[in-house]
């Protein structure tokens, strides 16, 4: 018998409810700053400068951000159908290889804009195809998805480093990583369109697939929201039962929402891959698929809410690494405390100022509706 | 402890109320549940609580037992201001609690379950011998008959509720709530229930029953207080108020306690079960060679004690589960009993009502509009292109609230918001408006008031009339009297018997009890024993 859950406006729901968590999250990690003998509100301001200071700032900013959008809606897609996707970071990897695949085939014969669209193809069926088979796993034998997901993160890791120490590295390198493709094979960065704006984006490696992810929160969003099967995600993610009642076949809807999750997923290798260093190197997800989690819990599972968090986030990662630059005493360590903190407010403790949020509008809404809520107690 | 006359309880209560509830008031988020509450319970009394579902009785009692804080308000006991922040609080009190579902240990024996939590000391030795005498007492006080060392589980559901009881008089309350207590009980072992409360209250302790049937208030209570959205409306004395009076007070008009309905005219077969089987996971068979007919026109009634097979048997009619033998057809003529795909079912035009619309029928997180679509989604009628279109899907929505006065009239309301008989209208109205050939309705009415169940009787029997088969399921056996054209009893998964809609309740609960077995449909015959049909109910 819980407080029955009132409908909040959108805006509440991954506007102010997301911000009030992130400004208790900042506030904790003031307590930690102040505690280690630095000054909080020196260290909020060198993070946002390093942020959103300055051309080149903002360029990394959007980067991160672009990859926090893909692996947030990997998650926020799962979500929708009751499942946790754990295997982010993995589907990730193997989208690595499904881009590099297609750019190592292609840079050297055609123009980026024809590799683009085929590395797209490539990365999202190679993460879709590693998150598919724990999908399979869940729909036709009930292994749990959190477990398999977690386990396929450890072989894909496997996976990759004996294909790029064995396979794909050049002959004669020592580095495990594939060649550096050749400009059909790399993404046209964001520094002409800085320039539009006064801005020098310096060497920060942003780059035209922060629209590709942008385009895809809209293509979820209209997946999830306006088309029946995405409505058959939601119904068996909110109430399975119903879902079978409904003659929704559950099966059909774990695979289907597992391989666009991990489609998503694949996809955010474009960005390191093709657009940052235009070559397949060991580990370039860098944890990207687990913040996907944060993210997408942070954003309510909603596509503008995981934009709104996948920047946050951006800026936490960009901003954080120049605190650690600028103030000693705070370390690498420090900046994932922090950020840690963000994740645990913002996710695991997400409900903890729902109920009152929701109250305080409760008694500002209408007397008519409050009469109504009045009458409608839960038994 | 006591020393008044039992027999004068029923007056003027003398000394302090055994319980006296001052101005609760109790809020969830917006909605207030408990307003301004004042309630004297008199010593030695049966004190009855009604109310719809969603009145605020079962908040008021998860106050008094510590469940819940009152958000305002005070709670005398004997004369003596308490604090009750928590069920032990509400022990040490000498209240104590008999919950609609049961609290029990099915492992364990009764003994176990009895001392469970108040065990009396780290070795069990000395507490159970202990508990051994007191509890020899307490059934010969109390004519609580059941055998302490049987484990709980094999016993059958009315056992299992004494047995309740017994915990509660073991940690000496001196008042009992019931909550809903006949809920689970055949008609026969709720009146053994009110003997044995009848007989508590002779020994001066004082019982609180929460009910929504005032058939039960009317039989065994001293007074009863009515509930209407979170206030008390009124506290009457039972024997100078009749169930008239009780429903106008609940409901807040008045309200019509028969169902009218002309002679049924039934026509062809729409939907035909033939010898259906279905055993279970656990190799349990919940269903063991039903055969039945339905035909247009007519409405059958399946009366039961919750947990005879009546669930599984809408389950594989409507294609949820598939059965292990036997057959299913529609008019269309093909069998469907072993495919699970309610959606072939929807296109042979059967539609279902589910038992439990929150579990089952509805998706409490969507909003009205997208609740009232489930199961019909793919229909070409909400398409436009490849897209569900939100335009005609709350077109559609807005049209059926109209016509089914579902209130509040707003489509873009989330589903769980509510209340439970506009709920279920929303179900209705997704599963009648088609005009599907064969109706499955389990439970139309739990959980429902008063207003809402005269509505939906009369859609029923709207649609029966119009030449649909219905095939009802109801574990209230007034409601399969009062719509049934014929009433199946189903016992331990088998059907075992038919009568008409005038067979007397008797005669029916003791079939329900599986004791008689005459005219049993299928023919069959033989002694069954109810202890252990019953026993493994699932009680959810």
């Amino acid at each position: 018998m819980s407080a029955p859950a009132a409908k909040l406006p959108l805006w509440v729901e991954v506007g102010l409810i997301p911000l009030v968590n992130v400004a208790v999250a900042f506030l904790v990690a003031g307590l930690v700053v102040l505690f280690i003998g630095e000054s909080p509100l020196q260290a909020v301001r060198i993070l946002l400068w390093g942020a959103l200071g300055f051309g080149e700032g903002i360029g990394f900013t959007l980067f991160y951000t672009t990859n926090f959008i893909f692996t947030g809606l990997a998650v926020a897609v799962a979500f929708h159908a009751g499942l946790f996707n754990i295997g982010g970071e993995g589907q990730a990897y193997l989208g690595g290889l499904g881009a590099a695949l297609a750019a190592l085939a292609l840079d050297r014969v055609v123009p980026w804009y024809v590799t683009f669209p085929l590395a797209i193809c490539g990365a999202a069926l190679f993460g879709a195809a590693w998150a598919f088979i724990p999908a399979w796993l869940q729909a036709r034998r009930g292994s749990h998805i959190v477990i398999t997901t977690i386990m396929f993160n450890f072989i894909a890791s496997s996976l990759m480093v004996w294909l790029l120490v064995d396979h794909l590295s050049p002959a004669g390198s020592m580095q495990p990583e594939t060649r550096t493709f050749a400009a059909g094979g790399a993404l046209p960065e964001l520094g002409p369109l800085f320039g539009l704006f006064g801005a020098d984006m310096g060497a920060a490696p942003a780059n035209i697939s922060l629209f590709l992810a942008l385009f895809a929160c809209l293509a979820v969003y209209l997946f999830i929201w306006r088309t029946r099967l995405g409505y058959e995600i939601r119904a068996t993610g909110l109430n399975p039962t119903a879902a079978v009642y409904a003659g929704i076949s559950t099966v059909k809807v774990t695979l289907v929402a597992m391989f666009l999750s991990g489609a998503l997923a694949g996809m955010m290798a474009l960005n390191p891959v093709l657009g940052e260093q235009q070559r397949l190197q060991i580990d370039f997800v860098q944890g990207a698929g687990f913040v996907g989690i944060a993210v997408a819990l942070m954003g309510r599972a909603h596509p503008l809410g995981v934009v709104l968090a996948a920047f946050l986030f951006g800026m936490l990662y960009q901003g954080g690494a120049e605190l650690a630059f600028d103030m000693p005493t705070i370390s690498r360590d420090m900046i994932v405390v922090i950020q840690a903190l963000v994740i645990l407010f913002a996710g695991a403790l997400e409900h903890m100022f729902r109920p009152g949020i929701a109250r305080a509008f409760a008694l500002m809404s209408s007397p008519q509706r409050r009469r109504l809520a009045a009458g409608e107690e839960a038994p | 402890m006591n020393d008044r006359e039992p027999a004068a309880a029923a007056t003027e209560p003398a000394g302090p109320p055994a319980i006296e509830l001052i101005g609760i008031d109790k809020s969830f988020g917006a909605v207030r549940a408990n307003r301004d509450i004042h309630l004297k319970v008199a010593e030695a009394t049966i004190h009855g609580i009604v109310g719809e579902n969603g009145a605020g009785k079962s908040t008021l009692m998860s106050i008094l037992y510590g469940f819940y804080q009152a958000d305002r308000g005070e709670i005398v006991v004997r004369g003596r201001k308490v604090a009750i922040a928590s069920p032990d609080d509400a022990i040490a009190a000498g209240i104590g609690m008999v919950h609609q579902h049961f609290m029990l240990v099915d492992n364990f024996t009764v003994l176990e379950n009895v001392i469970l939590g108040a065990e009396g000391g780290a070795l069990l030795r000395e507490g159970v011998a202990m508990a051994r005498a007191e509890l020899t007492r307490l059934e010969r006080e109390y004519e609580l008959q059941v055998d302490p060392d049987a484990p709980v589980g094999e016993l059958p559901v009315g056992l299992q509720q004494r047995v309740e009881i017994l915990k509660a008089l073991y940690r000496g309350a001196d008042t009992l709530i019931l909550d809903e207590p006949t809920g689970v009980l055949t008609p026969s072992e709720a009146d053994h229930l009110f003997r044995i409360l009848r007989q508590l209250k002779e020994q001066g302790k004082t019982v609180i029953l929460i009910t929504h049937k005032l058939r039960e208030i009317m039989a065994v209570t001293d007074r009863v207080s009515v509930m209407r959205r979170g206030e008390i409306v009124g506290t009457l004395k039972t024997a100078e108020t009749g169930p008239e009076e009780l429903a106008e007070l609940m409901v807040g008009r008045r309200v019509l306690l028969r169902v009218e309905k002309a002679e049924a005219a039934p026509g062809a077969p729409l939907l035909r079960v033939e010898n259906l089987t279905l055993v279970d996971a656990r190799g349990v068979k919940r269903l063991d060679d039903v055969s039945l007919t339905v035909r247009a026109g007519e409405i059958v009634g399946i009366a039961g004690v919750s947990g005879n097979g009546q669930s599984e048997l809408l389950e594989v009619i409507a294609g949820i589960r598939p059965a292990t033998s036997g057959a299913v057809f529609l008019a269309d003529g093909s069998d469907l009993a072993r495919s699970a795909d309610p959606a072939r079912r929807r296109q042979g035009g059967l539609a279902h009502v589910p038992e439990d619309r929150r579990r089952m029928g509805l998706v409490m997180a969507f909003e009205e509009n997208e609740s009232a679509i489930l199961g019909y989604h793919d229909d070409p009628l909400y398409r436009s292109g490849a897209f569900l279109s939100r335009e005609k899907v709350r077109a559609d929505a807005r049209d059926k609230i109209r016509r089914y006065d579902i209130r509040p009239p707003d489509c873009r309301l989330l589903t769980e918001n509510f209340s439970g008989g506009n709920q279920q209208k929303i179900v209705l109205a997704r599963e009648m408006e088609r005009g599907p050939d064969v109706l499955l309705v389990g439970q139309p009415t739990r959980g429902v008031d008063i207003g809402a169940i005269e509505f939906i009787h009369r859609q029923l029997v709207a649609m029966r009339d119009a030449g649909k088969a219905i095939l009802l399921v109801s574990v209230e056996l007034d409601e399969i009297r009062a719509l049934s054209d014929r009433i199946l009893v189903m016992f331990a998964g088998r059907i075992v018997g038919e009568r008409g809609p005038d067979a007397g309740e008797g005669e029916l609960g003791l079939m329900m009890a599986g004791i008689e077995q005459a005219g049993a449909a299928d023919g069959r015959s033989g002694p069954v024993v109810p202890g252990l049909a019953l026993k493994g109910v699932p009680t959810r």
